[in-house]
């Protein structure tokens, strides 16, 4: 059957109307709909496949949903040396997928561009002679409540309901970068040779991969890391090695203000002040 | 952010064809007894600028041939809904010059003007909508934006109606609907003269601070982690110096408000023609600016992260 046809019959929720996520205005729009039941036993799809436009075969997670498990990634700012080894890692194993490579224009010229899920940024701290450098690697943050989806026109932007990544199903993606203006953390690129959106998937392809030895279900970005300054797992198990890290460690979020709980946190360095927004859940 | 030009075309266009439909269905409804030749071509003079303006929305997808998806998700999605509203919107101005044509009788003759002025209405809450719900640009996320939006559409739309008017000897309608289109005008003025004041007091709620949780004092960015641009910086970035912007948002005061209204003063004074129609070709340029100004003003949280190439 037509696959257009097939989407136009069947992707419009037979779900109760929803809580408009996304809308009102500043303060207070996302807390009062987390009252929703949380899912548990649904297991993880055998071969997700976010790039081949599979995105209708799993579970959407609804506005404000509370999900059972959450992957992510918890970054450690007192062991990054910038070396971006978990940016060229990235780049080569989400070039390398059923997507079709990522966009690179004049790789070789006076300004190289192109599409990357993930960047370190360097940062000075303080000040001279008490400075601290610090480098920041920047990916989705996989946001609990994430801003991004609901304002998606075509339903492409989804939260997976059984591990709560964000993912872009790129075969229904239009190209309206909507969804880009709706994230505070620019996580999102425009792949500008395919003009669909992209971002972090959390190697989503590759984590549930059982053809891989176990050691390499992680995202290319962890394996990548040679000072182990990228911690993966679920936040929403308690003895998780990251939930242990969050908890002990005073793991953060990013720009709390905007109140779209990212999933993903960050280890602050030991010898600069904690942050005040140092709480896990 | 980067004002893209399929956006400015379109939300001025069908800004200025919902005005002018809206004036039209006005008339209709207080009986103004307009000529049906006039009437059937200001409609579809409207309904142009509409299809002009789909167009080009349509320009700013990267995939066209799927911009039927965009209907899907409109229980959640602000632009789903608008994608929704628009062609409906052209489909009903469309039937009701039809039906003019075909010279239906009560209740459509009355119906249609109701249902085009609601769908007008409709229109603009939707298009304004999706940039007043994004809550972190806070710029937008007033309800002045929606003020905004349906006031200027109406504003143009009006000062296009009376020039249409002057121009088909329908005496009647300017004298009923010039003192409007300048009431709008000077309204709209107003009201976008207030959200510029409250934007140029806006506090951002992100600092560099809170986008890297580093809570020192002193914080700036060495790289951004690219040697040239990315995505992210052409696309949240105007690239205008502070002058530009300024001489902009000066321009678009004078251009959209300051002179449409003193033209539209003395077409009301004079009764010529002339007036009316500088007054809509002064303001078109004066529009196209203001929405640029819209956009370029919006300061997105995200560019805190690309500050230094490097």
């Amino acid at each position: 059957m037509m696959q257009w046809l097939k989407d136009l019959l069947v992707s419009s929720p037979a779900s109760p109307p929803l809580p408009l996520a996304g809308e009102g205005w500043g303060e207070g729009g996302g807390i009062a709909m987390g009252a929703a039941v949380a899912i548990k036993d649904v297991a993880p799809s055998p071969q997700p496949s976010p790039a081949r436009g599979r995105g209708s075969d799993t579970a959407r997670a609804e506005p404000g949903e509370t999900l059972a498990k959450q992957l992510a990634l918890v970054i450690d700012l007192n062991v990054c040396v910038g070396c971006h080894a978990c940016v060229t890692s990235c780049k080569q194993w989400n070039t390398s997928g059923s997507a079709g490579p990522l966009a690179d224009f004049e790789p070789y010229g006076a300004n190289p561009t192109g599409t990357f899920f993930n960047r370190v940024q360097t940062y000075e701290a303080g000040s001279f002679p008490n400075t601290d450098t610090v480098h920041f690697p920047k990916s989705c943050l996989h946001c609990e409540d994430p801003p991004c989806v609901p304002v998606c026109p075509t339903g492409a932007s989804y939260k997976r309901k059984e591990d709560g990544i964000v993912l872009v199903d790129y075969d229904k993606c239009i190209g309206c970068k909507y969804c880009a203006w709706a994230c505070p953390y620019g996580a999102r690129e425009l792949d500008e040779e395919r003009q669909v959106m992209t971002k972090c998937t959390l190697c989503v392809d590759r984590i549930y991969d059982e053809q891989l030895p176990k050691e390499d279900r992680k995202p290319a970005c962890v394996k990548a890391c040679p000072t182990g300054a990228r911690l993966f797992g679920d936040v929403k198990d308690p003895d998780s090695e990251v939930s242990r890290a969050i908890r002990e460690r005073g793991g953060y979020p990013l720009m709390p203000e905007w109140e779209t709980n990212p999933a993903n946190r960050y280890l602050p360095r030991r010898n600069m002040a904690a942050p005040a927004q140092g709480t896990p859940e | 952010m980067h004002p893209a030009f399929s956006i400015l075309f379109f939300t001025t266009l069908a800004g200025a064809a919902q005005g002018l439909v809206a004036a039209l269905a006005l008339a209709m409804l207080f009986g103004l007894g307009l000529s049906p030749g006039f009437l059937g071509s200001a409609l579809a003079l409207a309904e142009v600028l509409l299809v002009a303006g789909l167009a080009a929305s349509f320009m700013h997808l990267g995939r066209k041939t799927r911009a039927w998806r965009a209907v899907l998700m409109w229980r959640t999605s602000w632009m789903s809904r608008e994608v929704i509203v628009l062609p409906a919107f052209i489909a009903l101005v469309a039937l009701w010059w039809l039906a003019l044509r075909l010279e239906v009788a009560a209740p459509w003759s009355v119906l249609l003007p109701v249902l085009v002025l609601g769908g007008a209405v409709a229109l603009w809450y939707c298009t304004a909508m999706i940039y007043a719900c994004l809550r972190f640009i806070q710029e937008w996320a007033h309800p002045l934006t929606i003020a905004n939006f349906m006031l200027i559409g109406l504003s143009s739309g009006l000062v296009l109606a009376c020039a249409l008017a002057t121009g088909a000897g329908e005496v009647r309608f300017v004298q009923a609907f010039g003192p409007w289109a300048l009431a709008f005008t000077l309204v709209a003025w107003a009201v976008r003269a207030f959200s510029l004041r409250r934007n140029a007091r806006l506090r951002p709620r992100s600092t560099l601070q809170s986008a890297t949780g580093i809570r020192t004092h002193k914080l700036v960015q060495k790289s951004m982690g690219m040697s040239a641009g990315s995505f992210n910086t052409r696309e949240f970035f105007h690239g205008a110096s502070q002058l530009a912007l300024r001489q902009v948002k000066l321009g678009f005061l004078l251009l959209a408000f300051a002179l449409p209204a003193l033209l539209l003063a003395w077409g009301l004074a004079s009764a010529a023609a002339l007036p009316w129609l500088l007054a809509v070709l002064v303001q078109a340029p004066g529009l196209l600016a203001e929405r640029w100004f819209f956009f370029a003003q919006a300061r997105h949280p995200q560019n805190l992260y690309y500050q230094v190439v490097s």
